[in-house]
């Protein structure tokens, strides 16, 4: 009853802080627009309408035929139609194409006869995306809609996309963001939380009251809980509005591995507060954390193409396990229970931290 | 009435009984000895005060006897508690006010006496009645409704005395509590402390101030962590193995420098017109060597021995440690 009493007062005393603290009132809500917004427009993987020429020496039915078909793709936008390979070149080396469309004047004839490559893409190799963008065009098959010939598939794989046949690259990266954004805000906040109290000298009459560290653990993190779900559903409701972002699997199920991610992050940031001495050094430990989590958690690239020493660090890492249950209920539809390694992952992990940082917390000075 | 005598009663009991009690406390930072050997036996019901210059370990010591710094050696019990092992008890009985202000700047006055009164847990009931009471008393019913961190000084201590004494605690520790008030507030400000004493709290207080230290039962001269003399005001001013002369003279200066060439003169202090000068007892005939210096250096003067105040023990004891102190 007592416990319950002092629980509730540190957790009325944070909030009535919060609402008084403009700057991270501003940070709860703004975080997370600007975070999605930089993102899910500026920062876009799926590349569209880069700029183009053309040198079309075979100038047949079929030559033309290919080069509208290039450009209706719409990820390459056909600027102009040069006169020669150098022209392209040179255009190239200004910069003001990314890639260059060469075609031979015997097109037709290596299109038929498939001895050798039918068309030469120049391309500026220097941004790795340019040239993956410049592969997945390679893979365009040519249409044949002469009568005279039958219709073989030039292109010899064809790629099915699951889950995300549009390819846009918001599916991906909402969900994503929702961890990245708790990991940014939820270890910072109650890091310096508690340190700010430490510097300002109210720690000081704090452990010389009855309040036992538990309690006061719990009446600091409760509230963070709250505002971090309310991070959750801002995230989703403008995922869902601006990016067609939508969940699968249930409502509910995002609520609990969120609420199993959060707890897990404000353990840490608990944990980080009671390592360091100035608000400084937690914002710098909790960068510290922020940025392998961005890196190895998949939320950047893919997790099975890491080495496996990335990957072992990476299962360290909350947001490593987030993300796949997050992608995993929201992309997927999967079911919270084919996923419970990662949930017992998340909720070890949160236990672990809490308990060194209730281990650590001194109700001493020295 | 009858409530008053019962509580008179009651504290002449308590008297005897020593409820702050340390033997041999000590403390150091790395090489620093801040706290050095320090012993104490405070009585309940008195208002003790420990008084030194900067950096003298009254805040380190008040901190052990809180429980909140583990002594490096020694060891101090307070209402018979271990303050090593037992400092989770005594934190329900003890208040502390913290040298800096240490309440939440960004909360109102209100919500820094509602927090507190709910960190103590007190019932419901005690809660409201006691927090209006205290508003009443420490004269805070103007500030409620403002953030801490805009009070002045004075309300900022007032309001952290309050926040001190909100759970009734027998034992009350004050860091330099009267730091910032003025001469008018402070008098109040003690009043209150009196009357605490007289409802049997027990006070140790640290002061700068040497009005302070007078106004208290008993105390401690700390210096460099070494408790250098204690006992009652009067006490002090008896103990010491120095005569104290107030020379009042027409030129003040030109006394001071005669009297400065007497190698038996062991300090002299001026404020305004008078010259307080401390001369050790075993120097036969001080009055004698003051007034004939001064005559053969032709300045009038008025020479009175005098009884020594605290600056003069604390001059006596601070400056000449550890032969100023009688033994
Ligand atoms: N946490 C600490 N780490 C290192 N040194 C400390 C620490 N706390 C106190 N000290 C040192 O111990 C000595 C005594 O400090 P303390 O604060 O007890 O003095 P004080 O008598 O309260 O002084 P003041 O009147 O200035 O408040 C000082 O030299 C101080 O620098
Ligand atoms: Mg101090």
């Amino acid at each position: 009853m007592n416990s319950l009493i002092r629980i509730f007062a540190i957790m009325k005393k944070e909030f009535l802080q919060l609402s008084r603290d403009r700057l991270t009132f501003g940070m709860i809500v703004g975080i997370p627009l600007i975070q999605l917004m930089m993102f899910g427009y500026a920062i876009n993987t799926d590349v569209r309408n880069l700029s183009a020429a053309y040198v079309d020496e075979a100038d047949t039915h079929l030559s033309r035929q290919f080069v509208a078909d290039l450009g209706a793709s719409q990820v390459i936008n056909i600027k102009q139609r040069v006169a020669s390979v150098q022209e392209l070149e040179q255009l190239l080396d200004v910069g003001l194409i990314s890639i260059g469309i060469a075609v031979p004047d015997d097109f037709d004839r290596r299109v038929i006869e498939r001895d050798r490559q039918a068309v030469q893409l120049l391309v500026d190799g220097t941004d790795p995306i340019i040239l993956g963008v410049a592969q997945q065009l390679s893979a365009l098959p040519v249409r044949f809609d002469t009568q005279a010939l039958p219709s073989p598939s030039v292109n010899l794989m064809e790629v099915r996309n699951f889950y995300n046949p549009e390819r846009r690259t918001a599916v991906n990266i909402v969900p994503g963001l929702v961890g990245v954004i708790l990991t940014m805000t939820m270890v910072l906040f109650t890091a310096v939380a508690i340190v700010r109290e430490k510097e300002r000298g109210n720690l000081e009459l704090l452990i010389n009251t009855p309040i036992k560290t538990p309690e006061l653990m719990l009446g600091k993190i409760v509230p963070y809980i709250i505002i971090g779900l309310l991070q959750v559903v801002i995230i989703f409701t403008v995922g869902c509005y601006l990016f067609k972002v939508f969940i699968r699997g249930s409502e509910l199920d995002v609520l609990t591995v969120s609420l199993v991610f959060i707890a897990a992050n404000l353990s840490l940031g608990l944990l980080i507060s009671t390592l360091v001495q100035t608000q400084f050094q937690a914002m710098q430990a909790a960068f510290f954390v922020l940025l392998p989590s961005i890196l190895l958690s998949g939320f950047m690239f893919p997790f099975d193409g890491m080495p496996v020493f990335a990957q072992t660090i990476a299962e360290v890492l909350p947001l490593t396990h987030f993300n796949r249950l997050i992608r995993g209920i929201v992309l997927r539809g999967a079911d919270i229970d084919s996923m419970w390694e990662d949930l017992l992952a998340l909720g070890v992990f949160m236990l672990v931290a809490i308990t060194l940082a209730i281990a650590r917390f001194s109700k001493r000075l020295d | 009435m009858v409530c008053r005598c019962r509580q008179i009663l009651n504290n002449m009991k308590a008297a005897n009984d020593i409820v702050i009690s340390a033997t041999g406390l000590s403390r150091r930072f790395g090489s620093l000895v801040a706290v050095n050997n320090v012993d104490l036996q405070i009585p309940a019901g008195t208002i003790y005060g420990f008084l030194g210059p900067n950096g003298s370990g009254k805040s380190t010591t008040i901190r052990m006897l809180c429980g909140l710094l583990t002594p490096s050696a020694g060891s101090a019990t307070v209402m018979g508690l271990d303050t090593r092992k037992q400092s989770e008890v005594l934190k329900q009985k003890i208040g502390y006010m913290t040298q800096r202000f240490s309440l939440f700047e960004d909360l109102t006055v209100a919500e820094n006496l509602r927090f507190i009164s709910e960190v103590y847990a007190l019932s419901r009931k005690r809660r409201k009645t006691r927090v209006a009471q205290l508003i009443e008393e420490f004269n805070l019913s103007k500030q409620l409704k403002q953030r801490a961190g805009t009070l002045s000084g004075g309300q900022k201590q007032r309001l952290a005395l309050a926040v001190a004494i909100l759970h009734d605690p027998q034992i009350l520790f004050l860091d330099e509590p009267t730091s910032a008030v003025d001469p008018k507030n402070r008098r109040d400000f003690w009043e209150i402390l009196f009357d605490l004493a007289a409802q049997g709290t027990t006070i140790l207080v640290s002061t700068h101030y040497m009005d302070e230290a007078a106004r208290c039962h008993s105390l401690a001269i700390l210096d460099q962590g070494v408790k250098v003399a204690d006992g009652s005001p009067m006490q002090l001013g008896e103990s010491i193995s120095l005569n104290v002369f107030e020379v009042v003279a027409e030129d003040p200066n030109k006394a001071r420098i005669s009297l400065a060439q007497q190698q038996a003169i062991s300090s002299i202090t001026q404020l305004g017109v008078s010259l307080r000068v401390l001369i050790p007892k075993d120097v036969e005939g001080g009055l004698q060597l003051v007034t004939s210096t001064l005559a053969h250096a032709g300045v009038h003067a008025e020479v009175e021995k005098v009884f020594p105040d605290l600056e003069d023990v604390f001059v006596a004891v601070t400056e000449s440690r550890p032969e100023g102190i009688a033994a």
